[in-house]
């Protein structure tokens, strides 16, 4: 029996095939999901925020674009992925409302996250194969590192697969 | 200013907090009664710390498609406010309101039903925010509402995001109302960090 493993907000989980990672509900936030084909461990990772470096007072590392993956990667490895054969899919980072505070930390904070993820990715050189980001809506997403499916749903769209 | 301070803030003050709560909810309440004419009941309000991952517990789940009208709050004070309801409740609602005149079997929201919607949240948020500006004889104004059908974890995610900011939890104060049968809603305040503060301080209690 395969396992369904829940990631919640500002989290990261790692799994082997046949088992998968879920999330529910991405809004502004980015589901970033990785997996090593050859050895089917992946895992996904929740972000909240794009840079850990902006704020200060947080314990939590897979709260940031930055922080997040680098941890979501260092715990594939562990388990005995290798980051040379990784590759990438990203979801969310909707813009829910127009008015999301006049704080500049969050200002467009969905693309940014989009942003911070594509860029940290870039500098572990694991490559990005496809995307659904931005626009207005909700997203949950569940990824399968069996054979590297990323399955989207939202409310009143068709279910898609990337 | 941080988790410890969030922490600190709702074990001390939280019969405050929840008496805000209970205020802004209960003139809330009135104004949506008298819209929909007929008796609107609500629970005790809850003020809930809460780690991110376990946000969308608040409203039944990540998943639960929710109608949501979301205000800022600006002033002597920021945050945001939200006022919730599960998509079917939301339906009954603004039927009642357009005195029949909506569609309650259907799925989707027609143009008129969201701008009854959007007038509904406003005008009741509207009643939330008052009281609290004269209980504690600050200037609060809203933002133009802004309308959101999604999943509740989507929405929740935009106040979560700006608590998270400043730390790994989010305090918010929630309050739950419900009329006979049809109708089961959320308040949600979300003041920011410092404004927890500065309405305890106008409350004669500094921290």
């Amino acid at each position: 029996m395969s396992e369904l493993i829940k990631v919640g907000m500002a989290d990261l989980k790692t799994c082997v095939a046949p088992d998968s990672v879920i999330t529910l509900g991405l809004g502004s936030c980015v589901g970033v999901a990785v997996v090593d084909p050859s050895t089917k461990i992946g895992g996904l990772a929740h972000v909240m925020l794009p840079d850990s470096t902006a704020i200060k007072g947080s314990t939590n590392i897979a709260k940031f674009a930055d922080t997040g993956v680098l941890e979501l990667v260092k715990q594939m490895e562990a388990l005995g992925a290798n980051k040379s054969r990784m590759v990438a899919k990203i979801a969310g980072g909707a813009n829910m409302f127009k008015f999301e505070g006049a704080n500049p930390n969050i200002m467009n904070v969905g693309n940014r996250n989009v942003a911070a993820v594509k860029d940290v990715l870039k500098k572990l050189n694991i490559k990005l194969l496809a995307e659904d980001t931005g626009l207005n809506y909700g997203r949950t997403v569940t990824f399968f590192p069996e054979n590297g499916e990323f399955h989207i749903k939202s409310v009143g769209k068709p279910d898609k697969i990337i | 200013m941080g988790e410890v301070t969030l922490a600190q803030v709702s074990s001390n003050y939280l019969d405050v907090l929840q008496e805000i709560g209970n205020i802004g909810a209960g003139n809330a309440m009135t104004a949506l009664s008298q819209m929909m004419n007929c008796k609107v009941d609500m629970k005790v309000p809850q003020v809930r710390l809460l780690e991110f991952r376990d946000v969308g517990s608040l409203v039944g789940g990540e998943e639960q498609i929710m109608l949501a009208v979301m205000l800022g709050v600006e002033g002597d004070i920021t945050g945001s406010m939200m006022f919730m309801l599960e998509r079917q409740s939301a339906k009954h609602l603004i039927n009642k309101i357009m005195m029949g005149m909506g569609d309650p079997e259907t799925e989707d929201f027609s143009e008129m039903e969201l701008s009854a919607m959007k007038e509904v949240g406003n005008i009741i948020t509207g009643a939330y925010l008052n009281s609290l500006a004269t209980l504690t004889n600050m200037s609060i104004y809203p933002t133009p509402p802004e309308l959101c059908l999604d999943m509740a974890g989507a929405i929740l995610s935009v106040p979560a995001i700006q608590f998270g900011v400043y730390g790994d939890n989010i305090l918010l104060i929630q309050s739950q109302f419900f009329d006979e049968l049809e109708v089961d809603g959320f308040f949600i305040l979300v003041p920011d960090i410092e404004s927890y503060g500065k309405i305890l301080s106008a409350l004669g209690m500094p921290i």
